[in-house]
């Protein structure tokens, strides 16, 4: 089955605008994905009919608002094929997913000369909360180095692991390059000498299968605006033993089972994990973004947006001064680049006047960006509701400011 | 000689020629910083930079009789050409003048819309330190 591109489109408004007087291309989906109507109509459905808090309410409302955001944690738990709903917590998103885990897992496990093992391609919001930890613990921050390409060099990896190794948190999918990692080897090598494993599934988790059970990760966190889904909300999934172990994240409401003032105890997973007041409103309309992502169907988007990247690639290939940054085998719909001679930002703000919304800069990837000798990159990234003609739009754009410096 | 509204005024009237498309704009804008002067490398450093964004300016000025001289230079060609449009406006007046100076061109010409967020703020800083060097310029010159 192939994607029908322009129903997809039909069902999210914002696409169908004019920027700067020309139709809007919105390639700037790593940053975040734009919402279906589905999604917008189910908050102000909720906001209208179902307002309430959830859990603990004696009356209707509270209980229609608590049975729909259980749904979506249903729904979360099937697309990541998580063994059950108890495994699935909801946060603000992966940057505070992350967080939690270096904050609860971090203490209770790593300890001083423990080592945690990251890699070149991280995005700062998972490299920053592992430096605190270190700082915190005394253990040691390794970094898994790179190829030109964007590839991690497994050798190297497998060389860091050692039974020192305490934790190997990774990216899935780089957000700045697009690599798509080999996370199931990861996780069985890290496995092999006790490590535990996170995995940063926020450019993932919208464009690949994700299988919890079949890649044995510990941890798995990302965020529901990427996924056609409300900003502000993000999921940690972990495994049963673990999140067990660990200690509560933040302290208050929901997350307690007693309080009294000689002694607090806790609420079972995944209520441990979500003290206070959560996002009700968005958690409630992930779900038609999930249902969306499901029924369009995971390998039709992934085929879909490859199609597009290749395209793209194709188009710019030959291109004088179009130098394309991250070239791994496996990649996600992520296409980065410089134009010798041009400041990204420049090109950037060209593409704008021509209503094309790209990235620049280092897409918070700083020492990806040093390792590869580079200040920043344009980047455009493609998802299901793009088209081969915005593609083609964008590569004539290009190759015209890429003409300014490149005689 | 004319004065710092003139050349505003000057300004303005060339970019109505451009008309409303921001991609003629932006490569004007473009163009105009290939007229700055080379920067000294010897103030290619740190102390000299102001703090953007994404992009990195360098300004450096000195007083010649009693006027004015900035230097300056930036990574990126839009806001080199923003920075030109400052020289010229700012450049060989008095102290007294720059400080007095109400800089209206910028929104004048339409870029306020095209620039954004980011680059406004880098650009309102620039404006900033140049007044600053001013002042302590005319600090000097009352002591």
């Amino acid at each position: 089955m192939s994607i029908q591109v322009n129903a997809i489109r039909s069902l999210f408004p914002i696409l169908h605008q004019e920027v700067n007087g020309h139709p809007l291309i919105y390639f700037d989906n790593a940053a975040t994905t734009q919402k279906p109507a589905a999604v917008l109509d189910a908050i102000q459905q909720y906001y209208e009919k179902d307002n309430s808090n959830i859990h603990r309410g004696a009356h209707t409302l509270a209980d229609r608002a608590t049975r729909q955001y259980e749904e979506t944690r249903e729904s979360v738990k099937t697309l990541l094929n998580a063994r059950e709903t108890a495994e699935i917590i909801f946060t603000r998103g992966t940057t505070e997913s992350i967080n939690l885990v270096a904050k609860t897992f971090g203490p209770k496990f790593i300890q001083k000369g423990d080592e945690i093992l990251i890699s070149n391609l991280e995005h700062h919001s998972n490299i920053v909360p592992w430096q605190m930890l270190c700082e915190q613990t005394g253990a040691i921050l390794k970094v898994i180095p790179i190829t030109d390409a964007g590839e991690l060099l497994m050798d190297e990896f497998e060389k860091l692991l050692s039974s020192k190794t305490k934790l190997v948190s990774i990216v899935h999918a780089s957000n700045a390059l697009g690599t798509i990692n080999p996370a199931k080897k990861i996780i069985e090598a890290a496995h092999a000498v006790g490590a535990k494993v996170l995995l940063d599934g926020a450019q993932s988790a919208s464009h690949l299968e994700v299988d919890v059970q079949d890649l044995d990760c510990d941890f798995l966190a990302f965020s529901a605006h990427k996924l056609y889904g409300p900003t502000g909300l993000g999921v940690l999934y972990g495994k049963r033993a673990l999140l067990e172990e660990m200690p509560p994240f933040l302290g208050g409401g929901e997350m307690i089972r007693e309080v009294t003032f000689e002694k607090t105890t806790y609420n079972t997973i995944p209520f441990k994990f979500e003290a206070g007041t959560p996002s009700i409103a968005e958690v409630i309309a992930f779900k038609p973004a999930l249902d969306f992502i499901t029924s369009t169907g995971k390998a039709n988007i992934h085929h879909h947006e490859n199609d597009l990247l290749q395209y793209a690639v194709e188009l710019l290939l030959d291109v004088k001064g179009v130098i394309p940054v991250g070239t791994a085998a496996e990649k996600i719909a992520v296409f980065s680049f410089t134009i010798q001679g041009m400041h990204p930002f420049d090109v950037g703000q060209l593409l704008d006047a021509k209503g094309i919304a790209v990235r620049t800069g280092h897409h918070c990837t700083q020492p990806l960006m040093h390792r590869l000798g580079l200040e920043g990159t344009v980047r455009a990234s493609f998802a299901v509701y793009n088209t081969r003609a915005e593609v083609e739009v964008f590569a004539q754009a290009v190759t015209k400011i890429a003409s300014l410096k490149n005689k | 000689m004319s004065t710092i509204a003139d050349i505003q005024n000057e300004i303005v009237a060339e970019f109505e020629i451009l008309g409303d498309d921001r991609e003629s704009t932006i490569f004007y804008i473009m163009e105009l910083g290939g007229n700055l002067e080379p920067y000294p490398e010897d103030f290619r450093k740190d102390e000299y930079i102001i703090q953007g964004c994404q992009s990195r300016v360098w300004l450096v000025a000195e007083e010649q009789g009693g006027k004015v001289i900035y230097k300056a230079d930036s990574n990126t060609d839009i806001t080199k050409g923003l920075i030109s449009l400052l020289i010229r406006v700012l450049n060989h007046r008095s102290p007294k003048e720059i400080l007095e100076a109400e800089l209206d061109f910028i929104p004048r010409i339409g870029m306020g819309n095209i620039l954004g967020s980011q680059r406004s703020n880098g650009l309102a800083s620039m404006m900033n330190q140049m007044k600053r060097y001013a002042l302590a310029f005319q600090t000097k010159q009352n002591a």
